[in-house]
């Protein structure tokens, strides 16, 4: 099969798989039963996408391929076409995409088994899937900006997927609205590239970077690093991902973890070039990243629910991942992004395994009579999991270690490498990048620790939860299990794909090469110097020292005072853990300082405004208009001789006007 | 032929006067507007956009029986790439208008189904016509027809509703009038051999002195402002909305509202050129802050339909800025934006009348968490909603879009950050249509007589399914219908600057010429 046909393919399965489990199940209750055909055909139709994407891979030739299929809307000079490319970038993210996709998929057969909602959950997500491949695979920013806006009525759709709760719904506007604020950002940004270049295909774009107006291209630059803080969940408009948690676990892994939120990192390394020409927004990427990766750290070690925890900590990442961006080092960025999507993607489903078991746990409880009530999502009645779910418990550990960057694992070639390229920056030339390679050491050690406080708290120990003793959890089927295993394997050997050169003595930098190398598309910032060969072993030797001192830390305070640990470091810390644990109230600013004053203002300024400004002019009007008309109907009484007193007096008035 | 689009209609007006039972006058205008709609799919095939219309509309007809020859007034009508898509909208919701009505109208079946065909004459009329009294006589006629629907067949304050739609209305356009007359005499002494003349074409080709442009373009542009509605010229349309029948709705937003902008752009542009350059940032300014204002008043309400008639303030805001940006992208936004809000607001009010059908009531806090009760109508509340919102791969998205990005790059008007604060409104419309979602659609079912709602039935589904069909198709594939229009776009905008230049260096040579004899 040529190409084209297999873009094709790629791009209709999946919303053929939409279509028909959507529609026949809209359409015809009795598909909404067919649980294994649905769970089948949504799968299949996110794995031979996949089987498409691995034979493109293996038959790439090393050049950029464009393929147009019609045009989509043209007048005057814009035209923009259903255009697809496929080069080094997009190949890798489609394979990550519909690889860690079809897993989910598997896995969400098992976790959504009896939902009524089975058939919208698998027509939803294969639209996700759709969306997301129109995200990575567009080759300019019209058809890119349809599937950024298609994820996020995706993942608006599935965070407000059990919408009898209404909070889950309110869940979903917000994230929608916010992403929003940052799509408006995209859209100036696109109005600001069209002007300054006429078009807005990626190979114009890029031509013509180095010919625009500098401020301008700053500004476009900036807008859509906008655009990205919105999706990728980053300061100022992070707030959402972590209510996005509402929706079932499968989307967390999914949307909200391996793929969705990091299209932002997506988009900037799309236009890596452009990017680099704009220094002082890269300045500005470096530090919004850092600042949100410490921030969100500080608010994952306090939180109690296990996927708050784990939302706390992709805000975290992703904000790493705008260093790498920030430094210069894109193709870095993308390789996190990689290895995030399998150690987030097994610690997400691993979440909604142990929830699964408690939900068994908390049902069981609600019909014993005794009137408990269990929250299946709280550490604090969890423990001692692992006796109940080995194989959960397994491969949580896995990719607690892979993320908390403990060495060899797949988020130690990461991370390291993003904080070598945070260091390698700042010793030339870009003192900005020492707070950023500071902030992010930091960060890996609050990682460490918060990740395996998770851990411990939900596996480790013994069970907290009523009538532990007679009431036990069971281990999930196969269905859920083996994509777990499948993502642990991968978060242990995904991270070889980029061995940093000093370790190699050579460059055996896989994604390196395949991405920015000669006919790769992502730039990166080059620097006249090299780290010293001894500071680079020196790095890696802290990198890995700041992991395995975090894990051997939490490891030894956790498994011996286990919650009360919580209590002592709250007690310590006092209002800063109040802080922490508040998370840093931006919600609530927020509420005070936007929400509220467009809603109120709404409802009491420009509502009654219109009613009785804008409309009271207009009765009013007319209101005069009847009032004048009321005296002047006297003058029309009808009565001949009352004329014939006017017409004496007219013509009384017009002589004497006529005279004098 | 388009005399036949136009009159078909009128012919059903008479069958269903004629037509005995209640079952035989819904069917008669199901039929006549059904056979109409195909009809003009006859024009729409057969309008070829690489024919020139610039001296002469595509399948025109002419006959000048009417007036005497002192008056160069005549029967004018034919297609070209400003109202041809229009004319297709009109003829589309005739049937839908007319299913909509069927169990909807509960008293007096043979006036209203009578009214509704006689204001589709006049509809369809205004925007077929090339003599801008012709235009005249269609754009009153449809007033008549309209005032009824609402005052016999509207909610609780039908007349007061009613009464301020046709003053409003006759206000601006009585005073247009006046500017007609002006106009036509005004050109027939310069270019029609002294003879008053109305014919659209030799108005285009007649150049204004810039002084009477700008009296003649408010006096207009005010008349299409008012039809619009253009900030703060508003106030009547939620009224009317509320008020108004859902076909009457339905007419209402999906075209009525369209002869404002489609009046702008066919002869306050061409006619007045300098003067509608002179004005372009004033009206952006008031269409921006429409589409700002009319979002905020729109989340303010508690009552679905006023929620979606501000949205309307809203969306043709976009339509006028789009208007006076004055390239090829942000006009054909604009054109196909008044197509794209007519099916996904019609949508809107469609649904919004079929739950009032079922619950009398339009109050957002009497419903909620129906999603469960009513799903197949969920889900085409959320593709309209979506729609609505301007998501891309949905029609909304593109007129938005073209707009945006031609009026981002405007020579006209002076300012992107205009531009900027009406993007502004793509957040809000997700804002107050997403809430309007979540309040009715989402949360728990708790209310017995929301439970026992009965889902869409088959004509229901019948109504919805082509609008969000074309939702899709004019999402995705909109180049086709944009097609449409591009050249007569672009012929508009060329003639428009020709003329205008033209006027700019008479007036500067008229200046001139004192000091050269001197």
């Amino acid at each position: 099969m040529d190409s084209a046909s297999l873009i094709y393919a790629i791009l209709l399965f999946p919303l053929a798989g939409a279509a028909i489990n959507g529609l026949l199940g809209l359409f015809m209750p009795s598909w909404r039963k067919q649980e294994r055909l649905i769970g089948i055909l949504g799968t299949a139709m996110v794995a031979l996408p996949f089987a498409a994407f691995v034979v493109l891979f293996l038959s790439f030739d090393g050049n950029a391929s464009i393929t147009r299929f019609f045009t989509w809307m043209a007048a005057g000079d814009l035209t923009i076409d259903f255009a697809y490319r496929i080069d080094q970038l997009s190949l890798l993210m489609g394979l990550v995409v519909t690889g860690v996709g079809s897993l989910i998929h598997v896995y969400s057969i098992g976790y959504m088994h009896g939902d009524d909602g089975f058939w919208r959950f698998f027509a939803y997500l294969n639209l996700f899937i759709f969306m997301m491949l129109n995200l990575i695979l567009g080759d300019n920013l019209v058809v890119l900006f349809l599937g950024w806006e298609g994820v996020g009525l995706c993942s608006y759709l599935l965070i407000g997927f059990w919408y009898r709760n209404l909070a889950n719904s309110a869940a979903a506007n917000k994230a929608f609205i916010m992403n929003r604020v940052g799509d408006f950002a995209f859209l100036v940004a696109m109005f600001i590239l069209f002007r300054e270049v006429g078009a807005l295909d990626m190979s114009s774009l890029i031509a013509a970077g180095s010919s625009m107006d500098p401020t301008m291209l700053s500004l476009a630059v900036f807008l859509l690093f906008m655009g990205a803080t919105g999706k990728s969940a980053q300061i100022p408009l992070f707030t959402w991902l972590p209510d996005a948690m509402a929706g079932p676990t499968p989307v967390s892994a999914l949307i909200h973890a391996a793929t969705m939120v990091t299209s932002g990192l997506y988009l900037l390394a799309r236009l890596s070039p452009l990017v680099l020409l704009a220094p002082g927004v890269m300045t500005l990427i470096a530090i919004v990243g850092a600042t949100t990766a410490l921030v969100a750290a500080t608010i994952a070690i306090t939180q109690n629910d296990i996927k708050k925890v784990l939302a706390y900590s992709t805000v975290s990442q992703l904000g790493y991942m705008f260093v790498a961006t920030g430094v210069g080092a894109f193709y870095v960025a993308i390789f996190h992004v990689m290895t995030h999507a399998f150690f987030k993607g097994c610690l997400f489903l691993g979440s909604g395994s142990v929830i699964h078991g408690m939900h068994h746990v908390e049902h069981e409880l609600a019909h014993d009579g005794h009137g408990h009530k269990l929250d299946p999502q709280d550490m604090r009645t969890m423990g001692g999991l692992k006796q109940f779910m080995p194989a959960t418990r397994m491969t949580f550990l896995i990719s607690t270690l892979a993320i908390a960057g403990i060495p060899l694992l797949a988020g130690f070639f990461s991370k390291d490498e993003i904080l070598f390229k945070a260091f390698e920056a700042a010793s030339f030339g870009f003192p900005a990048a020492w707070f950023v390679w500071g902030v992010g050491l930091m960060t890996a050690l609050l990682t460490a620790i918060y990740m395996i406080r998770a851990y411990v708290l939900t596996f480790e120990g013994s069970p907290r939860w009523p009538h532990a003793d007679t009431l036990h959890p069971h281990e999930s089927p196969a269905s859920m299990t083996v994509p777990l295993w499948v993502l642990a394997g991968l978060s242990v050997v995904g991270g070889f794909l980029g061995i940093p050169a000093v370790i190699a003595h050579g460059d055996l930098n896989w994604i390196h090469h395949w991405l920015a190398g000669d006919h790769g598309p992502v730039a990166e910032r080059l620097f006249d110097g090299h780290v010293a060969l001894a500071m680079e072993w020196a790095l890696i030797a802290l990198g890995s020292g700041v992991a395995i001192v975090g894990v051997t830390l939490g490891w030894r305070w956790y498994t011996r005072q286990g919650l009360a640990f919580d209590d002592a470091l709250a007690s310590r810390f006092g209002g800063l853990w109040k802080l922490f644990q508040g998370k840093y109230f931006v919600d609530e600013a927020y509420d005070k300082a936007i929400v509220r004053p467009i809603i109120g203002g709404a409802r009491y300024v420009f509502a009654p405004f219109d009613k009785y400004v804008v409309d009271g002019l207009v009765n009013g009007t007319a209101f005069l208009t009847r009032a004048l008309s009321f005296v002047l109907k006297y003058f029309q009484t009808g009565l001949v001789p009352s004329y014939a007193v006017g017409i004496v007096f007219g013509v009384v008035l017009i002589v004497w006007l006529m005279l004098f | 032929m388009v005399s036949l689009v136009i009159f078909l209609p009128l012919v059903g007006a008479v069958l269903t006067m004629l037509a005995r039972s209640e079952s035989a006058i819904r069917w008669s205008a199901l039929l006549v507007t059904s056979a109409t709609f195909l009809l003009s799919l006859g024009l729409y095939f057969q309008f070829d956009p690489g024919v020139s219309t610039q001296a002469v509309p595509q399948m025109a007809q002419i006959s000048d029986l009417w007036f005497p020859d002192s008056m160069d007034i005549k029967y004018f009508v034919g297609i070209d790439g400003l109202n041809l898509l229009l004319i297709m909208l009109t003829t589309l919701l005739g049937p839908i208008v007319v299913l909509s009505s069927w169990t909807y109208i509960g008293k007096n079946h043979k006036p209203y189904y009578t009214l509704l065909l006689v204001l589709q004459t006049g509809v369809t009329g205004v925007f077929a016509a090339f003599d801008i009294f012709l235009f005249y006589i269609f754009f009153e006629l449809t007033l008549i027809p309209m005032y009824f629907i609402i005052g016999i067949w509207g909610g609780e304050n039908r007349v007061y509703a009613a009464v301020k739609f046709v003053i409003y209305t006759l206000v601006g356009s009585l005073l247009m009038l006046v500017a007609l007359i002006f106009l036509g005499y005004a050109a027939g002494d310069a270019i029609n051999a002294g003879v008053f003349t109305t014919d659209w074409y030799k108005l285009v080709a007649f150049n204004m002195p810039l002084g009477t442009q700008n009296w003649l373009f408010l006096l207009f542009a005010l008349a299409f402002a008012i039809k619009v509605p253009l900030f703060p010229l508003h106030t009547w349309l939620p009224d009317a909305h509320v008020q108004a029948p859902t076909g009457g709705s339905v007419v209402l937003a999906g075209v009525l509202l369209k002869m404002g902008t489609y009046g702008l752009v066919r002869f306050c542009l061409p006619f007045f050129p300098n003067a509608a350059q002179d004005y372009a940032m004033l009206f952006a300014v008031l269409a921006v802050i429409g589409i700002v204002y009319g979002a905020l008043v729109s989340r303010a309400q508690t009552d679905a339909k006023k929620l979606v008639a501000y949205s309307s303030v809203s969306h043709l805001g976009f339509v006028v800025l789009g208007i006076f940006a004055f390239n090829v992208e942000a006009m054909q936004g604009a054109m196909i934006q008044m197509i794209n809000h007519g099916i996904s607001t019609g949508a809107l009010f469609l649904i919004v009348g079929m739950l009032y059908e079922r619950r009398h009531t339009r109050e957002m806090s009497d419903y909620g968490g129906i999603a469960k009760s009513v799903p197949v109508l969920t889900f085409f509340m959320v593709v309209s909603v979506l729609a609505s919102a301007g998501l891309p791969g949905l029609n909304g998205f593109v007129g938005e879009f073209l707009i945006l990005i031609g009026s981002f790059s405007s020579t006209s008007l002076a300012s992107p950050w205009l531009v900027v604060v009406a993007t502004t409104g793509v957040i809000l419309a997700a804002v107050y249509l997403l809430y309007m979602v979540y309040a009715m659609f989402w949360g728990t079912l708790d209310r017995d007589e929301n439970r026992d709602m009965k889902d869409l039935n088959k004509r229901e589904l019948g109504l919805l399914i082509p609008l969000a069909v074309l939702m899709v198709v004019m999402g995705l594939a909109p180049s086709p219908f944009l097609a449409k229009s591009e050249p007569a776009v672009k012929d508009l905008l060329e003639t428009i600057e020709t003329k205008r230049l033209a006027a700019e260096e008479m007036a500067s040579s008229a200046q001139a010429l004192p000091l050269t004899i001197d």
